[in-house]
């Protein structure tokens, strides 16, 4: 950055002492600003002011940025959410009950703002102005493989961005597998609920319909 | 002879030692005094942004997580400040034609960053990073004060060395539960923060005898 903010070399201080002691004045600040880039620091050198440079073509990179699929993962499911022009059926790893509950983390922290916590498309950002979403568990979702939610992560759907950059391939399969739990939990048959949960439905089930998505 | 000082040059002397003493002990003062004014430390200075980003309004009023914008922070020394583009998964739809926004908007245009104005700032002769505070339970707040609260983004804490240390030496005065580091509203009483403390500073393995070594921030 041009100008830093965050603190000032001790300048003030050196000249306070420099008064009192004279001869103290070999109080320096090339130690504050070396020579060298802090991340996303301004550049004087290049001509676009970037410090961190753009890939030249053909470069390979050393590691993928993106994180090493797990093994055993096919590689353009893994990244993509596509194998030869379909959609994947099924996350390319092993779904774990650890995978769920990062996936439920993400889910909150970047699409609860406009899916809502249930996913019924009902977030905060929604009630202040922003086009609603379809609910999870609308039936045309509930009939996408779960590639398509992979997919509109990667590579955003109509008005709603890419969330690429934010959000490593694993974790958006960790979120995809997420959105199906939610699309089971709003809705579930009540016989396939266990005794004890089915004793807690307030009055009739016999619809079919989760309790949940009843209540406003 | 005659004697060449007049008998008034031994009070002379003597009030000249004492002026030098008040003198040096008064620049060490003023030395120490502005060392720790909001003038050196910057603390509670407010810098001018492009865009005046009220924290306050996305995180409290609309409850965004802190890692929805500040993305690495959890693996990365760097916390990481928001690409245009994540202003824009909003801002593309909404306060679409607010003036304060302009910036943002020109920036996406041109597809040149935003010049945010850094708030926080360590010499570089100092490593910093934030992934190790996350994952072993030092929560945003207890560095950067009640962000939730800002309406323009301020240094909470001189984060000079002695403000470090306090933490390095004392951890268990500010670790909490994992979940909690983003808790914004977290405030536990004084014994149930040191009895949790002490329990997370064993379970987590912090080293407290090691952590006030120089060559841990200094490498
Ligand atoms: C800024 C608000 C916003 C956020 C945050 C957001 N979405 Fe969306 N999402 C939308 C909107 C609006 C639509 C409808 C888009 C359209 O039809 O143009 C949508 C549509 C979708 C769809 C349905 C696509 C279809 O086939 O109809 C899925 C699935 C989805 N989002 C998943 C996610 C996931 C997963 C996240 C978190 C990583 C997320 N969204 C975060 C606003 C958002
Ligand atoms: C909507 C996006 C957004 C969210 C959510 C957000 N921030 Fe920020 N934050 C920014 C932007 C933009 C800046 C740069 C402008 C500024 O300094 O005000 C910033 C700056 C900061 C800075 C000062 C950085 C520096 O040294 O210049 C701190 C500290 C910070 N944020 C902490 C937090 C914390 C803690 C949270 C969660 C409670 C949070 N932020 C949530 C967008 C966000
Ligand atoms: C998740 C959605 C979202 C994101 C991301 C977001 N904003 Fe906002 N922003 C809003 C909403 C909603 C409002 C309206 C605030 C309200 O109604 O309280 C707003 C209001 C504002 C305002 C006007 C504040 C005021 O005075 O009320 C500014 C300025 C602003 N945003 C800047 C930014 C910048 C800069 C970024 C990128 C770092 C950003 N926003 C990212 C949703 C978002
Ligand atoms: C142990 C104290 C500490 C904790 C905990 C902490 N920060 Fe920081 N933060 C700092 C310091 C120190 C800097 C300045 C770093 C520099 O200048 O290199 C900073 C800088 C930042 C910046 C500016 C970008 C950068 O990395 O330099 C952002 C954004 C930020 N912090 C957000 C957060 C968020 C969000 C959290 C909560 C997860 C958090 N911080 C937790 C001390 C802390
Ligand atoms: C509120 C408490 C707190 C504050 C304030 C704090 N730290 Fe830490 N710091 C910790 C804890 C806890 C650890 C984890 C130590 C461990 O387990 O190895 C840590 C670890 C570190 C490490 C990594 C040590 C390693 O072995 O890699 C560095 C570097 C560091 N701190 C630098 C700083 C600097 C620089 C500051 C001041 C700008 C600071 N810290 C302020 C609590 C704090
Ligand atoms: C917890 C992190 C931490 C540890 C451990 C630490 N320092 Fe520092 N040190 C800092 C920070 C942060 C600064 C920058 C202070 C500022 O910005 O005013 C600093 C600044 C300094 C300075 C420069 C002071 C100035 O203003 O020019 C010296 C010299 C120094 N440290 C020596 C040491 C020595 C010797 C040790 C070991 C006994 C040590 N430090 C251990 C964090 C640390």
């Amino acid at each position: 950055m041009n100008r830093p903010m965050g603190r000032r070399p001790a300048r003030a201080g050196c000249w306070a002492a420099a008064l009192a002691l004279v001869g103290l004045s070999g109080c320096r600040e090339a130690m504050y600003q070396q020579p060298r880039y802090d991340p996303l620091e301004a550049s004087t050198f290049f001509d676009d002011g970037l410090s961190s440079r753009p890939m030249l073509p053909g470069v390979v990179p050393h590691e993928d940025p993106r994180g090493a699929p797990p093994s055993g993962a096919d590689e353009d499911v893994f990244y993509t959410g596509w194998k030869s022009g379909r959609l994947a059926e099924e996350v390319p790893f092993p779904v774990d009950r650890d995978l769920l509950v990062r996936g439920k983390e993400r889910f909150g922290i970047y699409c609860t703002p406009c899916h809502g916590l249930s996913g019924d498309g009902r977030g905060v950002i929604v009630r202040r102005g922003f086009p609603q979403p379809p609910p999870y568990y609308s039936p045309e979702l509930r009939k996408q493989p779960i590639g398509h939610f992979f997919d509109v992560m990667t590579r955003g759907y109509g008005v709603m961005y890419s969330y690429a950059s934010r959000i490593k391939p694993r974790d958006r399969w960790a979120i995809a597998a997420y959105i199906r739990v939610l699309q089971l939990s709003q809705h579930a048959e009540v016989t396939t609920l266990p005794e004890a949960d089915r004793a807690k439905l307030p009055g009739e089930g016999s619809t079919g319909e989760a309790a949940g998505r009843k209540q406003p | 002879m005659p004697q060449i000082f007049h008998p008034s040059a031994n009070t002379l002397s003597r009030l000249s030692i004492l002026v030098a003493l008040v003198a040096a002990a008064g620049s060490v003062t003023i030395f120490y005094l502005i060392m720790r004014s909001p003038y050196q430390t910057q603390v509670k200075v407010i810098p001018t942004q492009p865009i005046p980003f009220p924290h306050e309004h996305h995180v409290r009023g609309l409850g965004l997580d802190c890692r929805y914008c500040h993305t690495s922070v959890e693996e990365s020394s760097f916390a990481g400040l928001p690409p245009t583009h994540t202003c824009m998964t909003c801002h593309s739809q909404i306060w679409t034609k607010a003036p304060m926004l302009e910036p943002v908007r020109q920036s996406l245009a041109s597809k040149k960053p935003i010049h945010w104005q850094r708030v926080h700032n360590l010499p570089d002769f100092v490593y910093f990073n934030h992934s190790i505070h996350v994952q072993k339970g030092v929560g945003c707040a207890s560095c950067h004060g009640p962000v939730q609260k800002m309406s323009l983004t301020w240094k909470d804490q001189p984060m000079n060395m002695e403000w470090c240390l306090t933490c390095h030496q004392k951890p268990e005065a500010h670790l909490r539960e994992k979940r909690d580091v983003f808790n914004m509203e977290y405030s536990p009483s004084e014994e149930e923060q040191l009895s949790l403390g002490k329990d997370l500073v064993r379970r987590n393995n912090v080293p407290v005898d090691r952590m006030s070594n120089c060559s841990v921030c200094h490498r």
